[in-house]
Formats: C-alpha cells, structure tokens, sequence
C-alpha cells in the first residue's frame, strides 16, 4: 500500500526547493522521511517567512514564504524537501501589523527564532559570540531526536527520601581546581558522579539550562570593570532547547546528546534531576528590550499587555508570559513533556510560578487551568512539581500555592523562621516545632512532602555567609547595592566578613553545623545548597546572578580546608537515609497508633515532656518515636531526640526515658568544647548519665535511642 | 582544558574522506582516512555497509579521523546495529584523544570497545 500513497511527493516549488503543505502539529521543525516539516502559530501574522542559512553563514541561502493554502487557522506548515538538516539553521519572517498600542509588534526585516527550537545555535561557548557579525543571532537548529537511551529508567525516588542538591552548570566545576577536564560543562558533572555519591545527595537541581544570553547586560563591575553577564540563567530564549553553552560537546551541535547522557548516569547512580525553569518572562524584556522570537510573532498571545499594549511586569525583569493564554499553556505543556520523554528529566521547579496562577491581565485565578493541567498530565505524572510560590508582583503563596494533590513549594517561611531561631531571635520556639514536622501548619492535608525545606538557595547568602555577614555587600553587581534581599536574617558573629579571630571562627563553624543537622532532621524534603557541604563563601554578596569568575565558581580547595563541615554534612545526609522515621510522607499525628507507649512525636523543653512555648525561650526539644515507621511500611526505626539550645548560655536538658532494652546514644553535638562530636551513622557512641545532658550555647545535640 | 574551537575550525579545514578495507581472517579490518560528518558519511555508508554483513567483526582504525560530527556517531551506532548491537562486534582502535571524548561524553563509547592498536584490537576481537 505504501507506493500508493502520494505524500512524499511534493505539490509546490519554489526556485530549486520542493515543497508540500505540511502538518501544522507539532509545532516547530519535524524531521520527516522525505523533509523537514515547519510549523509555526501566530494568530495575527498575516503572512511567514521561512529563512533557512547555512550553519555559520551570515546570509541565508533561501527564504521561502509561505503559500496562502499552506496556512490552517493560525498555523503555517510547510514540508521543505532534501534538506541536510544537520548543516542548516532557520527562522521566520513575520508580517503584521506594528501598533505597539494595540499589542502588535511585527518588523518583517526581524528574523526570529522559532518558540519550539529543540537547539539554539549563536552562543555554543560561553562567553564568546560565535557570530558578532550576524544580524540573527539566537538560530534555530534541528538536531536528531534518536538518543539510545538503553534500559534506562527514572530513579522514581519518593519524594520523601530526595535529598536535594541546588546547582550550578558552569559554577560548580568551571574553577580549575576541579580537575574537570571539561571544566562548567554537563559532562563535568558526570565526572563528578562519585562526589554526589559521597555526599550522599540523590537530586540534583540545576539552575535555568534553556538556553539564555549570559551576555545579555552592557553593564560593567564597577570596581573590577569586568563586563558583568547573566550568570544564573533566568532569561529563557527557548523553552525546548539546551544551553549550548554549558556542553563541552556544545560547537558539534551535541549538546543535547551530552546533557542526555548525564542524566542517563545520573540514573544509573540513583540520582535524580530536576530542572529550575522558568515560564514567567522571556529574555526579551520590556518595550526596549530586543526581538529574538516571541514578540515579533505574536507579541500579544505570549506576553500580558496593559490595555495600552504596554508589558505587564509581576517578574521584575520588564515582561511576564501570558501563561493562561490556552496557546500558552499548551507551549508550556509541550516543553516540559519534552524534557520529562526527551530528556528523562525527574522533575521541575517553577521560577515565580505564582505567575503561572495569574490570568490574561494578571489577575490570580482560583482555579489555574495551567497548575491543573500540569498536575494531572499523563506524560508528566511521575515528575516532581516545585513551585516556588511567589512572584515579584507581590503574590505569596507559600502555604496556600493551588497544589492539586501534587504541587510542592520552596518553603520560604522554613527558610526565614530557621534562620531567625538558629541566630538567637526569640518568639520562635513554637513555629519552629511546625517547620522541623514538615510545617503542618502551611500544609495540613498535603502532607510533609509539600514542604522543600532549605535555609539557603542559589538566590541570597551562602551557609558560611550567613554566619559571617549582617549585611549584603552587592556594590560589585553594579546597581549601588539596591538589589538582593535586605532580610537575611543573618549575623556575623562580631566581626563583618573575614576574621583571624579564632573565637569567632568556630562560633560560625558550630552554627553552620546547627544549621546543616536542623535541615536534614527536619520532615519535608531537604534542599542544600551548592558549596555549603564545604563553606563556601560569596564574600557577602547575597545576589550573585551576574558574576562569572571565581568568586562565583566552586572553590574545590574548600573540601580540605572545611573538612569537618563536609564530614558532618555528608554524616547527616547519611544518618537521614538510615531513618525514616525523619522522613514521612505524612505529617505527625502527636499520638501512639502502634501502641508503643510513645506519640509518634512529642516537644521537649530543658525538662523532658515539657515543652515550653514561652516568647523569651530559646530551647526546644523534640523527639520521634521510631517504632511508628511501621505505619508507612518500614521496619521500626530508633528513638531520634534532638535538642536544640540557641541560648548563648548552656543549659541542662532532662532526657525522656526510653524503653528498657534502648539507650541514649550521642550522634551529633556541636556544644563548644566538643563541637567536633559526630560519629558515622551507625557508630553513635553510648552517653552516661542516661538522664540529661549538657548542651552548650548556641549548640544541638542528636540522640539515638537504640 | 582543551579548546574545542579551536580544534573545531582546524578540522573544518580536512573535509574529505576515504576508506580502506581489509580482510584478516574473519575480521574485517577498514580504515577512515578523514573527517566523518554527514556529507563523508553519506559517501561511504554503502561501501561499509556492504562489507560488514550481519555477526562479521569489525576493527575500525580511526588513526586518521580528526573530527567527527553527530552524523558521524550515528553511522557508527548504525554500523554496529547492523552487526547485531552486541558490544565487542566492533572495535575501535588509533581514536584521537578529542574524538574518544566526544564520543564518550555523549555516550556513544559505552556501545564500543576501544584498542590502543591493530594487535590489541585483533587480539580483542578473536
């Protein structure tokens, strides 16, 4: 039958090119048995363009409009015959009406990338323009969408037992010292593999990899001149396509290969991926901003406007997608079932994703249609949602984030409230008793795993600043130190930054080390942040979205010179995957279901079953009952007790009796004097008295009852 | 670190390919003389092709390829489907340091074995 059919044959040409109508879904470049099918929506173009070049030729060899008949409802679709795809790059002219007061920006002298290119080609390295003299300079490719994938399989960890890891592409291996051989590529974090298995993380977050302009600013450092780039990455110019940029492999157009075959290993090392991502704006800013794609084919379907055609902004940074535009939505869509049945990825966390709830106008919807349909979507029903539940129009949505059975959050007020117990602030001691149980007061009915609890992310200070600076020190970002957040809720422990004080040097190390054991004691799903397992310092910038250079770059250096933060880190990591009594989906229930003598979790204060809620206090105690484990299908696990005293004075606390065949023993305490105590998991060593125990200032202890 | 452009625009320079084709035994022996990108391995894809039947072994000498592009990593893939997808039914010997990273960096070593020479390749596929 198949000689019968007449498909493969083209209907038009033009000049030498043989063409048909093609399909007009899936959107973008399809490469198809006899061509390469193009498939573009603009609602209000009234005429396309296709421009085709040849990799690295300023000129195109061709440009084939579009015949009216190949165009179906707001779709033009065309099949363009014997193209070598692997050698060409393309994009569209768009003709239209330009009112900018209407929502219509259409310049046909513009060539624009295609919203749904799987690779952008134009930035291959980072850094460096790889055609400055191209008046396109952000190309669509084609590439080959044939990766073996073998046997591989999501890990499909629970999200209960994730043990985050948040991080940066190029930062985390682009320092010399990192041996890497390919150093701020995906194929150094492949070699790196043995790190996080170490470390004992199984996830890693990477920040924005769509592909982005790092050299987007004109701005420089004013203090070092160095011209200042887009570091980070939250500036997408494609939601389907790599970062070119972050590939060793990038200037053979095998980018996607390379990041495919990271996450391949990943898997086979039990480690997940998720993606950072970010549909809330665009890179092409606001009215001054520049056409790459979007604007130029249909500015008013992909960006809110204002009845005056001008651009909405609830991102800070000058336009906001119109996410609740069903056109929209679908795009999004689209994307991440791509990357989740492309790119094997386990997971995304949504930049601003409050943006992602608001309508055409901006209003916040009730019921999100776009939070709904990704909740339920077949193709994405095993990955992990995040979002991170605020954007910067002033939603906040923490605790209250449309969830649909599925969402998880970035717990901001985990971060905030931590933060303010472990430095000493008082009033805390009750709302710190609902952050380490997964914060049941933010999300009772999602259960502990809505909760992604972290006292620091990519965006503020590092662990080790947190302990080393009362303020920001942004000057070098180049905006007077306005930008980055003023409530860090940190102190530098007497003196501002670096200190020869030796005093003050082991203070920071011990609350560093409070900080690392609540956040991996806690219910919820830990996040640590990049370089903190080893103090990693940002030198008091609290905003470091626009340096690239080694203040930015992991200092590897820094594992041998913080070996004990590392150990303790890894430790507690360890100790956490040992006992799931520390991770239930499920919140506490504050009563014995296994008839076991104990609630499944009860709050001690310096007198054991006491707990007190008292504003000026600055102690609590908690204690998990391991035998409860069995109600979420594991083996019943130890006693867990932990205390923590943040008084800058020592204090006793009285110990809850255990079971007559179980003792206390000690696994962590970071008391001055014996701030090194941490034994490995398993190793924890029997204390006397039995009773009490001396905790000192500003100190925690963790106790295993076996 | 290596500079990929560098190396990039040098092997864009060598653009042409031609192949030998050996026999040694029950091994056949073919040697890339160039760079293997989608135009060279449109060239020689049959001549291969028709030399390397179903379960033959295959030593491919790639002394001489400085550069190889995602088409050329396919055809390699391809060859060794071809020959029955078994690891070892292939192997790979004289690869440049540049080409067995890309290779390996995106994944397409894990399907082939590698020999430092002929002899040890020989001797691996025997």
């Amino acid at each position: 039958m198949q000689n019968t059919r007449i498909d493969n044959q083209p209907t038009h040409v033009y000049k030498e090119y043989r063409l048909r109508i093609g399909q007009p879904l899936p959107f973008g470049a399809t490469v198809t048995s006899h061509g390469v099918n193009f498939a573009i929506f603009s609602r209000f173009a009234t005429s396309c363009t296709l421009v085709l070049y040849l990799k690295n030729e300023k000129d195109p060899f061709v440009e084939i409009p579009f015949p009216e008949e190949f165009r179906i409802g707001h779709v033009f679709t065309m099949i363009v015959f014997d193209l070598d795809y692997e050698r060409i790059e393309y994009g569209f002219r768009m003709d239209g009406p330009n009112k900018p007061h209407m929502g219509h920006r259409f310049h046909p002298q513009n060539v624009l990338s295609d919203p749904y290119a799987k690779s952008i080609g134009g930035r291959e390295i980072w850094g460096d323009v790889t055609n400055p003299e191209f008046d396109y300079q952000h190309r669509a490719q084609i590439i080959p969408e044939d990766y073996d994938w073998g046997n591989d399989r999501p890990p499909n960890i629970p999200m209960e037992d994730l043990v985050i890891y948040e991080m940066h592409v190029r930062g985390f291996t682009k320092n010399p010292n990192s041996n890497a051989k390919y150093g701020g590529t995906y194929a150094a974090i492949r070699e790196k593999i043995p790190y996080f298995v170490e470390l004992g993380i199984n996830c890693i977050e990477l920040l924005p990899i769509f592909e982005f302009d790092e050299l987007e600013y004109v701005r420089r450092n004013p203090v070092t001149k160095e011209r200042l780039m887009n570091y980070w990455g939250y500036s997408t110019i494609g939601f389907f396509a790599p970062k070119s940029g972050y590939a060793a492999t990038g200037v053979y157009g095998m980018h996607c290969d390379e990041l495919k075959t990271l996450v391949k290993e990943l898997h086979r090392n039990g480690i997940e991926v998720i993606l950072d991502v970010v549909y809330n704006h665009t890179a092409e800013g606001n009215e001054k901003g520049p056409a790459i794609s979007f604007r130029g084919i249909d500015n008013k379907t992909y960006y809110m406007l204002d009845p005056d055609g001008r651009y909405l902004n609830f991102s800070g940074t000058g336009n906001t997608m119109n996410c609740n535009n069903p056109v929209v939505r679908n795009m999004v869509v689209d994307s991440l079932r791509y990357w989740a049945a492309e790119y094997h990825i386990d997971g995304f966390r949504f930049d601003l994703a409050s943006i992602l709830g608001r309508d055409q106008l901006g209003r916040p919807l009730a019921n999100p249609p776009l939070l709904e349909m990704l909740a339920y979507d077949p193709i994405l029903a095993n990955c992990k949602l995040i979002a991170e539940a605020w954007d910067a129009g002033g939603m906040y949505q923490v605790g209250s984030f449309p969830a649909y059975g599925r969402w998880a959050e970035w717990n901001g007020k985990y971060r905030d409230s931590i933060r303010r117990f472990l430095k000493s602030d008082r009033g805390l001691a009750w709302e710190i008793s609902e952050r380490v149980q997964g914060s049941p007061d933010l999300y009772a009915g999602r259960g502990a795993t809505a909760s992604v609890n972290f006292i620091t992310a990519h965006d503020g200070f590092t662990l080790y600043d947190l302990y080393a600076y009362n303020d920001k020190h942004n000057l070098q970002n180049g905006e007077d130190n306005r930008d980055g957040a003023n409530d860090n809720y940190s102190w530098n422990c007497g003196v501002e930054g670096e200190t020869d004080d030796e005093e003050i040097n082991q203070l920071r190390r011990r609350l560093i080390k409070n900080a690392l054991a609540t956040l991996m004691m806690s219910k919820g799903v830990p996040m640590l942040l990049m370089g903190d397992e080893m103090g990693r310092t940002q030198f008091g910038n609290n905003n470091m979205y626009c340096h690239d250079n080694i203040t930015n770059w992991l200092d590897w250096s820094l594992l041998k010179k913080n070996e004990d933060i590392f150990t303790f880190c890894k430790y507690c990591i360890q100790f956490r995957h040992q006992h799931p009594v520390l991770r239930g989906a499920n919140h506490f229930q504050h009563r014995d279901m296994v008839g076991s003598g104990y609630p499944d979790i009860s709050f001690h204060g310096t007198r054991a079953w006491q707990p007190d809620w008292s504003s000026y206090v600055l102690t609590m105690a908690f204690m998990l009952d391991g035998a409860h484990t069995v109600t979420y299908g594991h083996a019943p696990d130890d006693m867990i007790y932990m205390a923590f005293n943040m008084h800058w004075d020592s204090h006793i606390f009285q110990l809850p009796q255990l079971p007559a065949n179980k003792n206390w023993h000690v696994f962590i305490n970071t008391s001055p004097g014996v701030e090194n105590i941490i034994h490995p998991p398993g190793a924890e060593i029997l204390i006397n008295p039995q009773d009490h125990i001396w905790v000192g200032g500003r100190s925690v202890v963790v106790l295993v009852g076996k | 670190m290596i500079d990929m452009m560098s190396f990039i625009r040098t092997a864009a320079l060598l653009n042409n390919m031609d192949i030998n084709i050996e026999k040694n035994g029950n091994v056949t022996i073919i040697e890339l003389n160039g760079d293997l990108n989608a135009n060279s391995t449109a060239k020689i894809q049959d001549q291969v092709l028709s030399a390397t039947p179903p379960n033959s072994k295959v030593l491919l000498d790639m002394t001489n390829v400085k550069y190889m592009s995602s088409a050329g990593l396919r055809f390699l893939l391809l060859l060794s489907r071809q020959l029955g997808g078994q690891v070892g039914n292939i192997v790979l010997t004289g690869l440049r340091e540049e080409v067995e990273d890309v290779m390996s960096i995106t994944g397409f070593l894990d399907f082939f074995v590698t020999a430092e020479d002929r002899a040890e390749a020989l001797k691996t596929l025997s």
